[in-house]
């Protein structure tokens, strides 16, 4: 390959290949660090940045950074690409790239029918151009809407997952946590549990128990057991009420692997699930999560930085129309994402990426305690999340997830983020926590005094 | 109001299947000072156990046996927490006390990433450990220091033990910030995967006992030996392990290994 360079102050910054030139000009982090990827100085990550900024889009339609004959994904991402969708930026360089996003030119409109003309690695490389406002700023232009029972993307809507693990799957502590986060307005995008036992007859049995509730209350949602596609399969065979299907993916054909999948059988899976016809007011059925890291942890990142290699997991969730998807940004651990910064940056970067390339994104705004990391940072991201626009966020009771052993944002953090932003739930269920007498004429959901019937009736229900 | 339904607490009857964060009552929209205030004690228990250090030597003194103390390649915490690649490989000057003989097993104590979990925990695994294995050649104990799960191939390789048994402080949650885990390698060198080991998880105040843990250790032990292998292979047979200790939860696993 010929090699990128620029010349500062007498100096010239060579870049042996195209994947050298993406990983120098990301912002610093562990995980490039640790793969020995990361620009050794500051200096040479402005000169990456710099090269990267005169670089032409074309570049990424003929240089693949895993070759196309050896990886599923980089053909996907070919094969899919929409040339007359890229036309308007056809003939820009990444920097030109950046200043377009922002300009006033760039609508709603026209950025959504951008998306099918970018590639992941045109995405990722834009992403590194940009400061952390400019990735809120463009992010809170794109809509991206999908539905199952709920609507979720609409302006003025913020959804969120409700996530009441336990460390046993226990059915009583799956509901209390349940109807805490309903209680507070949570669970319009999903009601998804993490399960502690990871095999058919678990998912069943949760799956089953998670119907019964939402039916129990007529609840506009729809629920999840985050398991193997593979699981999900077999209980859609069994005839257990599946409504998504959820996978966690990479970008990679090799870091695929190490999670059991290939496109193949992430296909099968959503015919699958289309095949139940469950959903009322749309057929989105998919659910991915995704995260910075993951394919280095699987030792399948072939070179390419963790940002990057992320961004080319989307263009796998693209491929399958999901109602969700989400980064678990923090999760992976300090090897990784250090400390808050890297954190914060790796959410808004994912959350940009993600909705440019058409993606219904959401974040796990997380961290574990060994990041130097805690719940003020979160705050944080929350707060640029919320003014980004992100589609959803996840609650756990308290933001302590009892069964995963990491902190996410609390169901209060999701109530407060809508109030504080003027953002609702998706429409359908705002309707119905107006009818269970949970949010006021305002559509705000105030803390419960009084004689608090609505939360009696939901208790006394709940353990039944 | 609030006080009125934090007193009240409907969630009382739920309280005993959960150990989430459930009911805590709000201030506006955000939690009341007492909740607040509780989990950033839960945190800083948990952030304690992440970067303290283990008291090796009063450690030593409480075990059934005479030990070997090793480092890895970690230089500090924070080396620890960005390169577990070092943390799985052991420093030189270590490297050399260890000598080579014939032992069936060499059970290991490593800090992991909670040192109040081996604090707490270790001293009562070893000894019941050592009071139901007989007939066995054991190897010199090892106490690691700034430890992976996989430095345990490397010790159990220079040892030329058959099986290497690292017990470890797992990543402090929030409501444990001292739980032990227990990992053991048939024919352990460097270059063993996840996969190749077998796992007991959660040995704490309210998790699995030092005695359960040694019981179903020692279970593994004796299967592995008997059928010269480890990991997944063995796993799919153990007939006890309960739901959560047999395996990591989670497609995105944390690598603390």
């Amino acid at each position: 390959m010929a090699g990128y360079a620029v010349t500062l102050g007498g100096e010239r910054h060579i870049f042996a290949d195209l994947a050298t030139l993406l990983a120098c000009a990301s912002p610093r982090r562990s995980g490039d660090e640790l793969a020995g990827l990361a620009a050794d100085s500051e200096l040479r990550r402005v000169a990456a940045r710099m090269a990267l900024a005169d670089l032409p889009l074309r570049t990424f339609l003929t240089e693949a950074l895993v070759p196309y004959e050896d990886d599923e994904i980089t053909r996907l991402i070919i094969d899919g690409h929409d040339a007359a969708a890229f036309d308007p930026v056809a003939h820009m360089t990444v920097g030109q790239l950046r200043d377009w996003l922002l300009s006033y030119e760039a609508d709603t409109a026209a950025l959504a029918a951008l998306a099918p003309g970018l590639m992941p690695e045109m995405v990722a490389a834009v992403s590194k151009l940009m400061r952390n406002a400019d990735l809120v700023a463009v992010a809170a232009k794109i809509q991206v809407v999908t539905a199952f029972r709920s609507t979720i993307g609409l302006p003025g809507r913020l959804s969120s997952r409700l996530q009441p693990n336990h460390p046993t799957d226990d059915p009583l502590g799956i509901a209390a946590s349940t109807l805490d986060g309903l209680l507070f307005g949570v669970g319009d995008a999903v009601i998804g549990i993490n399960p502690a036992t990871d095999n058919v007859e678990a998912c069943c049995t949760l799956l089953r128990m998670l119907d019964e509730v939402r039916g129990r209350f007529d609840i506009p949602s729809q629920s999840c057991v985050l398991t193997h596609v593979s699981n999900s399969i077999a209980a859609v065979e069994k005839g257990a009420p599946l409504d998504l299907v959820f996978q966690s993916v990479a970008g990679t054909e090799a870091a695929n692997k190490g999670f059991g999948i290939d496109l193949a059988i992430l296909a099968e899976a959503e015919q699958a699930a289309l095949s139940l016809r469950r959903g009322t007011v749309g057929d989105n059925v998919m659910y991915f999560e995704t995260g910075q890291g993951a394919a280095l942890s699987a030792d399948a990142h072939h070179g390419i930085d963790q940002q990057t290699v992320e961004v080319r997991a989307y263009a796998v969730a693209r491929a399958f129309r999901p109602l969700l998807v989400n980064t678990v940004v923090g999760f992976i651990g300090p090897e990784y994402l250090f400390d808050a910064k890297q954190i914060i940056r790796a959410g808004l970067e994912d959350h940009f990426c993600g909705k440019l390339l058409g993606l219904p994104m959401g974040v796990d705004v997380c961290y574990t305690n060994h990041a130097e990391a805690d719940q003020d940072d979160m705050d944080v991201l929350m707060l640029l999340l919320g003014n980004a626009g992100v589609n959803f966020l996840i609650g756990v009771p308290g933001a302590d997830d009892v069964m995963l052993n990491y902190q996410s944002l609390s169901y209060h953090d999701v109530v407060g983020l809508r109030h504080l932003l003027g953002r609702k739930p998706a429409p359908e269920f705002e309707a119905w926590l107006m009818r269970m007498g949970l949010a006021d004429a305002s559509g705000k959901v105030p803390p419960l005094g009084g004689d608090a019937a609505p939360l009696r009736r939901l208790l006394a229900k709940g353990g039944a | 109001m609030a006080d009125d339904i934090v007193s009240l607490d409907p969630f009382a009857r739920f309280r005993a299947a959960t150990r989430a964060r459930i009911g805590l009552g709000r201030s506006g929209d955000s939690l009341p000072t007492a909740a607040l205030l509780d989990f950033q004690l839960s945190h800083a228990k948990a952030r304690d156990a992440v970067h303290g250090a283990v008291d090796w030597d009063a450690l030593e003194q409480q075990m059934p046996r005479p030990a070997i103390r090793v480092k890895s390649a970690v230089p500090d915490r924070s080396t620890y927490l960005r390169r577990p690649d070092l943390g799985r490989r052991l420093d030189p000057a270590s490297a050399s006390g260890l000598v080579k003989g014939a032992w069936d097993v060499v059970l290991i104590v490593g800090d992991g990433l909670s040192a109040a979990a081996v604090q707490n925990w270790a001293v009562q695994v070893v000894w019941a450990v050592h009071m139901r294995l007989s007939g066995l050649s054991i190897a010199p104990l090892v106490l690691a220091e700034q430890a992976r799960v996989a430095l345990s191939d490397p010790i159990g390789a220079a040892l030329g033990a058959k099986l290497a048994v690292m017990l470890i402080g797992e990543r402090p949650g929030l409501s444990v910030a001292d739980s032990l885990g227990i990992y053991m390698t048939y024919g352990p060198r460097s270059g063993r995967r996840d996969a190749d080991r077998n796992c007991l998880s959660n040995i704490h105040a309210h998790g699995l006992s030092p005695a359960a843990a040694a019981d179903k250790l020692v279970w593994l032990i004796t299967q592995s030996l008997r059928r010269g292998l480890s990991g997944v292979g063995l796993k799919e047979e153990t007939p006890s392990l309960q739901p959560g200790q047999g395996s990591t939860p989670g497609q995105i696993s944390i690598s603390s290994d």
